[in-house]
């Protein structure tokens, strides 16, 4: 039992490269607590007794459990905590925002800092990841199979829990490797993609299938996938189609989606010095929005060379969706945010090369349908915006393949799959969904909890069949 | 793993070869496109199906060797396999109700157009096939389309075999002869398309065609693929690859495809380089 508590109104700060430095490589940017740190931090957690953390939590990890473990120095035992709740901890711990869930209702908030639950998540992952050289213990098998489309955090999700209930599981990934965004969009710098690949090992060490190269929809139905002994199916096949503004000039060269650029960069890892994969080496670069995705598109377009970049977002700093850390990280290394600022038109030269953006100012009028101020165009602001590269990074929307392929599932207007509460049931029986492809764009840890319920109810729906 | 189980030759740009892919082979339909990487770090590059054998459960894959890539994946042979192979991609061509057809192909869109011929002369339509090459050496699959055609025209720009022209020379011809067409199919490169759809708008006649832009996943998640149909943004691996040929914005498409043209000659004189090592 810790005694001690550490009574310091702020969090231990996390180790970080230089900014100077890592704007220019691609080396994870958050170096990660020491075992004194973390120890250390974890006397800060007062284990309130209604654990507000805890709800705030997609996934309900048992938070004053393992940060009780910490800080007695017994990390396996906060790693299996942790476990019972999530598959993917490493990862969570880094690409989570937890100031918006768990550190939002942190007590020791109220008076200074949150207590740094997800740095200490982070280091537990990583301390076991390091340590313990164990394979996972191979579930009893239940002698029932279920089809999980996409091997993103939705997916794997849903993969490891109902494995570990003893499911043979098979996931389908349409892309040559698993891991959905955690490969193809989220950049090494922020999460190495070697901490996905021991996430997905751990897996397949548990029983997991996972098949590459497959694309449902296409190669296989999901009728088919029931034909071959399925008893559920779970769709996590994440966001689609990026979205664009319908501006003229979004067509030369030189305008990417962020999921086009991103995945040159980190899936076919255009950032390697030999990498066979194309891209642009920019030297002024726009990135329209203001999310994760924007910040992770601007801080690479750093990395892989150019001078300037800039974050072009239509409403103030206040209002950036990203991770109030991406946002302070991107400051650090460079990034100029234009807030308060729409692109009208991208301009090109003869070549068919964008070579300007033209811009208007806004500013922020009456509250809209969200609750958040409308952004209203400040008359006669044009502007050009001096850049060769446009990164639109506005979102996306639900990939059509498996809606276009599957009579009686259901879809919104906006192409998501229709479910049923929180328990992922789709309009077609035995079958799933949950996951950016039901929700539209949003977080991996939300993804992760949608997976996590779903695997539950398709587990309780094949119990209650048989 | 995705086996190479026949290789040939062509001419000497383009290479035939048959894949074992039988889950690929058993859905595939004229117009779908395949994804493969040769290698674990190569490019993915999309290729149209040219042909499949469903009780075989080979897919055929024809192409020309313009890049690293296609380099690479030349430099395989029989036996040996493909890092990765993913298909069937794209909206199959179609085909309901077409009673004649002319269909035109260009160099080694030939063989995307030819198992759309295949499928056509299968169905009972009249088919005519226009095929179009720079010289007599580039000529690829004549007897394949010759045993699917009712008629087939073969035009050199030189005159070295055949008849010395242009696809949209003989195309007007037939079309001036009396010739009725339900629709024109044309593949090829994308200047061909551009003139047989100018041709096929002032008859009036419906032509698709089919794009092959720069893409990474094909399954609808980069949008670099994306082209202008009749004004609106639409992404060949998703919503094509065939689309109307007179709504399709060609010179954008032509902009688009010089993209990486420095970065493709540079990756080709590299490859050489290495080919060339591993020879020695």
């Amino acid at each position: 039992m810790a005694i001690n508590k550490n009574m310091d109104p702020k969090k231990c700060p996390m180790p970080v490269q230089d900014p100077m430095i890592r704007r220019n490589n691609f080396e994870e940017v958050a170096l990660g607590y020491t075992y004194e740190m973390a120890v250390n931090e974890a006397k800060r957690c007062l284990n309130c007794k209604n654990k507000p953390c805890r709800s705030a939590c997609p996934v309900q990890i048992d938070i004053p459990a393992f940060i009780e473990r910490v800080a007695d120095e017994d990390m396996e035992g906060a790693y299996k905590i942790i476990s019972q709740s999530s598959s993917l901890p490493a990862v969570c711990g880094r690409v989570c925002p937890q100031e918006k869930q768990c550190e939002s209702k942190c007590v020791r908030g109220i008076k200074g800092e949150s207590v740094g639950i997800g740095r200490l998540e982070r280091f537990v992952a990583d301390w076991h990841r390091e340590h313990c050289k164990e394979a996972p213990e191979m579930p009893v098998q239940n002698g029932h199979k279920v089809a999980i489309i996409g091997a993103g955090p939705s997916g794997l999700t849903a993969a490891g829990d109902l494995a570990k209930l003893g499911y043979k599981v098979t996931v389908y990934e349409a892309l040559h490797l698993a891991g959905g965004v955690l490969v193809y969009g989220i950049p090494e710098f922020r999460l190495p993609k070697i901490i996905v690949q021991k996430e997905i090992d751990n897996l397949k060490a548990i029983g997991v299938d996972v098949e590459t190269n497959m694309v449902i929809g296409k190669v296989l139905t999901i009728d088919e996938l029931f034909e071959m002994g399925n008893e559920a199916v779970y769709i996590g096949s994440g966001a689609g189609l990026p979205r664009f503004m319908n501006i003229p000039g979004e067509s030369l060269k030189g305008v990417y989606s962020a999921n086009e650029y991103l995945t040159r960069i980190n899936l076919m890892k255009a950032y390697l010095p030999d990498s066979k994969t194309p891209i642009k080496h920019s030297k002024k670069v726009a990135v329209v929005g203001g999310g994760n995705v924007a910040m992770d598109a601007a801080r690479s377009a750093k990395r892989m060379g150019a001078d300037e970049v800039y974050i072009v977002y239509r409403r103030g700093m206040e209002e950036l969706p990203a991770r109030k850390e991406e946002v302070e990280h991107a400051e650090e290394e460079g990034i100029i945010f234009k807030t308060l600022t729409n692109p009208v038109e991208v301009l090109g030269n003869e070549a068919g090369e964008v070579c300007g953006m033209k811009c208007v100012e806004m500013e922020l009028g009456e509250p809209d349908a969200s609750g958040r101020r409308r952004p209203v165009t400040k008359e006669n602001s044009e502007f050009i915006l001096n850049v060769d590269t446009m990164i639109m990074a506005i979102g996306t929307s639900p990939n059509p393949l498996i809606r276009s392929t599957t009579p009686g599932l259901e879809t919104n207007t906006k192409g998501c799959i229709v479910t049923d509460g929180d328990n992922g049931l789709t309009t077609r029986e035995g079958v799933y969904a949950g996951g950016d492809a039901v929700t539209g764009a949003a977080t991996v840890i939300l993804a992760m909890g949608a997976g996590k319920a779903a695997a539950k109810a398709i587990d309780e729906y094949i119990k209650n069949k048989s | 793993m995705y086996k190479i189980v026949r290789k040939k030759v062509l001419n000497p740009t383009v290479t035939l070869m048959d894949i074992e892919a039988p889950l690929i082979a058993k859905k595939a339909e004229p117009g779908q496109f395949i994804i493969f990487r040769a290698k674990e770090d190569s490019e993915r590059v999309p290729l149209t199906i040219a042909d499949f054998d469903r009780d075989k459960g080979t897919v055929t894959i024809i192409f020309q060797i313009v890049g690293g890539a296609t380099m690479e994946l030349n430099s395989l042979n029989e036996g040996d396999c493909l890092h990765d192979f993913v298909g069937p991609l794209g909206k199959p061509s179609e085909t309901d109700g077409l009673k004649k057809v002319a269909v035109v192909g260009g160099g080694v869109g030939c063989a995307i157009a030819y198992p759309i011929a295949k499928k056509l002369h299968n169905l009972g339509c009249e088919v005519h096939s226009i095929v179009g090459f720079r010289n007599k050496d580039l000529v690829i699959l004549e007897d394949e389309f010759k045993n699917v055609s009712d008629k087939l025209c073969m035009m050199t720009d030189d005159g070295s075999y055949g008849t010395k022209g242009l696809v949209t020379n003989a195309l007007e011809e037939l079309i001036k002869e009396g010739n009725q067409y339900d629709e024109v199919i044309a593949i090829g490169p994308v200047i061909m398309m551009k003139f047989v759809c100018m041709l096929t708008k002032k008859y009036d006649i419906k032509t698709i065609v089919s794009m092959n832009p720069i893409m990474i996943d094909g399954t609808g998640m980069c949008g670099g693929c994306r082209l202008t149909v009749g004004g609106e943004t639409k992404f060949a691996c998703v919503d094509g690859p065939d689309f109307d040929g007179h709504l399709v914005d060609f010179d954008e498409a032509m902009h688009r495809g010089t993209m990486y043209r420095d970065f493709e000659a540079h990756a080709r004189e590299s490859s050489c380089n290495l080919l060339n090592k591993e020879v020695k």
